[in-house]
């Protein structure tokens, strides 16, 4: 009987080495690129490890049974009777109650730390739509306002393209160009179907929405271009329905608002 | 001739065809009607399946290269209407359902044997309807979630089908739903209690409810989607005012538990199937019948965990987060009463017991990507992305359609009388076993690393992996092979299997191979101990 446990143990231990391991060597994410992306890969890993925990255990449980307590040939007759084990049924109620209400708060504290559970605000003062009613989206990473005023972008999407309009600089861009370590804030809006907003390297995502304007604000915080995808069903060109966001240095990104800048038209 | 004919009884015994015939007929009889739901559906899962080698074939390659963009999107909008509403739901609970309740409550035949027929038979019809409709303007492609206002401006004669057949279908769920729940409660045979029943009659009742609970909103939502697209009506498009995120609502107040009714009667033909193998009582009857239930209402309160990037509030979010997560304690619980079932017991490794242990293995595998996406933060970026398509593959393919398959070969020696080939089954269970895996694991790692779903092109640093899935899609092709031609051979000369070839105790098996049709030749067994498998510890020595 001493022996049994102690291989038990033994087993138990090995499932969560192997698990604890594979969780923080094998890396099955893209690049970090934003505030939200080491937050969203902390998540990531805990639930890996849970995950693979409970999923390497039961599998070696199955296939243990099915060797260890296979009918041999010359064997007749049943199994144990054993219909049921209140205890061990409570132990395996609670314990995956606790575990996911763990999870569940751990991921609203993960989801807070991204801004989602701000109130969803919108820097555009300068607009005559700031009063608008804003339905979904992820707000700031914290409650300072944003501080250059010429990072609240306006995102338009219609099939099969996203635009990006600087109210600031009185321009429309095909490419999204922000500096680097500043906060950006933009509104979202659909002229058609739905789009929906996704750089997989900044671990956002936000669908775009015809009469329902949305918002999604985000730090990058590594110089560089990444794809903006569209990630929701928008017709035969959905796959193709791509953009991209270039991250760049202040100095860069100042020269690039300067060059595309229009004087103001007031018509 | 005399005047006092039982019209009942005309119409079972003197008009109604008899040996092949009579699966082609208006069958009342339960049994004839279940065989009608579960060769229809493989035929349908055929079709689908055709579908489904057409993306991956796309998929092998980066560029949309294989069919017009426009046919790619038709292409997967059938192959999930059809696997969903005309495979996994009518075989799970019609062809299953309908074979085994009657036995399981002690009845001789469904509690409306007609209306049993009526639904059936709205099936081929409106699944021939949608199939048909890719000839006439081209199928519906917006989705087999139909979004607006998508599913308003893609062309009009596909979608209207689309919505036709969905409606046909949804009537015939509701219409056995309402069959199920009566046989159930008022059917049962005097002296069996609700307590005693096979799980798989607690798994119905469940679904049952679901169905008459959810597909009404379905169905009243595709009536004003159709409202939308042949008036201009104005109920979802944004031009006309409406509102596109209330439909999403309303369809995944349906579609939600509409996974429930997928997984639930999977969760209870594998209850029938563990014990008979395992020579084992099913563990934890009591605490299964509650999870059972736990889950159903649980099913109900999720629906907007599929909208987590869409118009949805932070608090709405959060509700949906913590209710999603918790369906896994009731679900948890049924996977570890399963794993007990089988320990201590004397285990037959044959291709029913091996497709039900592929089942867990897949099912818990797909649980647990499905906890991580009930979590808001973890959800937004990967929502709608491959790693979502690996998930509910693992959910309905890996757990359901292993379970279909298992069922096939548990039951097939009671339908038929002749037993299936234990060799092919086996070469069929590894076949598909590596397939699906292959196929759909590292679509995990696609959806994490930015492919899109519902694309016919993507990022060329995605191809490797892509082929891998697609060669394990061609394996999972393949793996129909020798499960086709095991069913005909066996059909022909399988071995003859007497009346209960797994020596099993539940009702079914105490009558002859293939049943009579009134079920029993005489009173219905009254069966208290559904799973009384197994010898005193004490008594086995």
């Amino acid at each position: 009987m001493l022996n049994k446990n102690i291989y038990l143990i033994l087993i138990i231990s090995l499932v969560f080495a192997i698990s604890f391991w594979i969780g923080f060597n094998v890396n099955l994410l893209p690049a970090e690129a934003s505030i939200n992306a080491p937050i969203y890969d902390e998540l990531f890993k805990i639930l890996f490890i849970i995950g693979l925990i409970i999923f390497i255990g039961i599998t070696i449980a199955v296939i243990y049974s099915l060797f260890k307590f296979r009918k041999r040939n010359d064997q007749i007759g049943d199994g144990i009777a054993l219909e049921g084990n209140l205890s061990l049924e409570i132990v395996w109620t609670v314990i995956p109650s606790i575990i996911v209400l763990l999870i569940g708060l751990y991921s609203y504290n993960i989801y807070d730390r991204m801004g989602g559970m701000k109130e969803l605000n919108h820097n555009h003062e300068m607009m005559s739509s700031s009063t608008e009613k804003i339905w979904a989206g992820i707000s700031q990473t914290s409650d300072n306002e944003i501080a250059v005023n010429n990072l609240s972008i306006e995102v338009s999407a219609m099939q099969f393209a996203f635009l990006f309009n600087y109210p600031k600089g009185n321009f429309i861009s095909g490419e999204l160009h922000v500096p680097v370590d500043q906060k950006v804030s933009m509104k979202m809006e659909s002229k058609d179907v739905i789009h929906a907003f996704w750089v997989p390297e900044f671990r956002i995502k936000q669908d775009i929405i015809p009469g329902q304007p949305t918002i999604l604000n985000f730090t990058p915080t590594k110089v560089g271009k990444y794809p903006i995808i569209c990630a929701e069903l928008c017709g035969p060109y959905h796959g193709g329905m791509r953009a991209s966001i270039i991250v760049e240095e202040e100095s860069d990104y100042n020269e690039w608002f300067n060059k595309n800048k229009k004087p103001e038209v007031n018509l | 001739m005399t005047i006092s004919i039982d019209p009942q009884k005309t119409n079972n015994e003197s008009l109604q065809p008899k040996g092949w015939l009579r699966y082609f007929s208006f069958s009342l009889d339960h049994k004839v009607i279940g065989i009608q739901y579960l060769v229809c559906g493989f035929l349908f899962y055929l079709i689908g399946g055709t579908l489904a080698s057409a993306i991956r074939i796309e998929l092998a390659s980066p560029m949309s290269d294989f069919m017009p963009r426009d046919v790619y999107n038709q292409v997967l909008t059938l192959h999930g209407t059809i696997m969903i509403f005309l495979w996994i739901v009518p075989v799970v609970n019609g062809a299953f359902g309908n074979y085994l309740i009657p036995f399981y409550v002690g009845a001789r035949d469904m509690a409306f044997p007609r209306l049993n027929a009526v639904a059936f038979w709205l099936i081929p019809p409106s699944g021939l309807m949608l199939v048909a409709s890719y000839f006439v303007e081209g199928a519906a492609q917006a989705g087999w979630t139909a979004y607006p206002p998508l599913s308003i401006t893609t062309p009009q004669s596909g979608q209207i089908i689309w919505i036709l057949s969905v409606l046909l279908l949804g009537g015939s769920s509701i219409f056995g739903g309402i069959n199920f729940i009566a046989t159930i409660i008022k059917l049962r045979r005097p002296g069996l209690k609700l307590m005693q029943l096979p799980m798989y009659c607690w798994a119905m009742l469940g679904t049952s409810l679901l169905v008459v609970l959810s597909t009404p909103v379905l169905a009243g939502t595709l009536i004003l989607l159709s409202f939308d697209i042949i008036a201009n009506t104005g109920f979802f498009n944004p031009v006309l005012g409406g509102n596109v995120v209330v439909y999403q609502h309303l369809f995944w107040f349906y579609s939600h538990p509409a996974v429930y009714i997928m997984v639930l009667p999977a969760f209870g033909l594998v209850s029938e199937i563990l014990p008979v193998h395992a020579r084992k009582p099913l563990f934890g009857y009591t605490t299964m019948v509650f999870s059972i239930m736990g889950i159903v209402v649980l099913g109900l309160v999720v629906w907007a965990h599929h909208m987590f990037t869409s118009g949805t509030p932070p608090w709405m979010r959060l509700f949906f987060t913590i209710a999603t997560a918790f369906i896994a304690v009731p679900t948890g619980i049924k996977f570890f009463n399963w794993v007990a079932t089988l320990w201590g017991g004397k285990i037959s490794i044959n291709s029913a017991m091996l497709f039900s242990c592929g089942f867990i293995i897949n099912f818990v595998f797909g649980g647990i990507t499905g906890v991580a996406l009930a979590q808001v933060p973890f959800d937004i970026h990967v929502h709608d992305t491959y790693f979502v398509v690996a998930h509910f593959h693992y959910i309905v393919y890996g757990g359901t359609v292993f379970i279909i398959f298992s069922s096939i070969y548990h039951w097939f020696p009671k339908v038929t009388g002749k037993m299936l080939n234990e060799k092919l089954g086996i070469l069929h269970f590894i076949i598909t076993f590596i397939g699906f895996n292959l196929c759909f694991a590292p679509q995990h790692w696609l959806g994490l690393n930015g492919m899109p779903r519902r694309v016919a092109e993507y990022d060329p640093q995605f191809q490797f992996v892509n082929q891998i899935s697609s060669l394990g899609a061609l394996l999972m092709a393949i793996s129909t092979i020798p499960f086709l031609i095991n069913v005909f051979l066996s059909l022909r000369n399988g071995k003859d299997a007497g009346d209960n070839p797994w020596n099993a105790l539940t009702p079914e098996w105490l009558t002859s191979s293939p049943p009579p049709v009134e079920n029993w030749e005489g009173e219905s067994p009254l069966v208290e101990e559904p799973y009384g498998y197994g010898e005193e510890i004490s008594a086995q020595k």
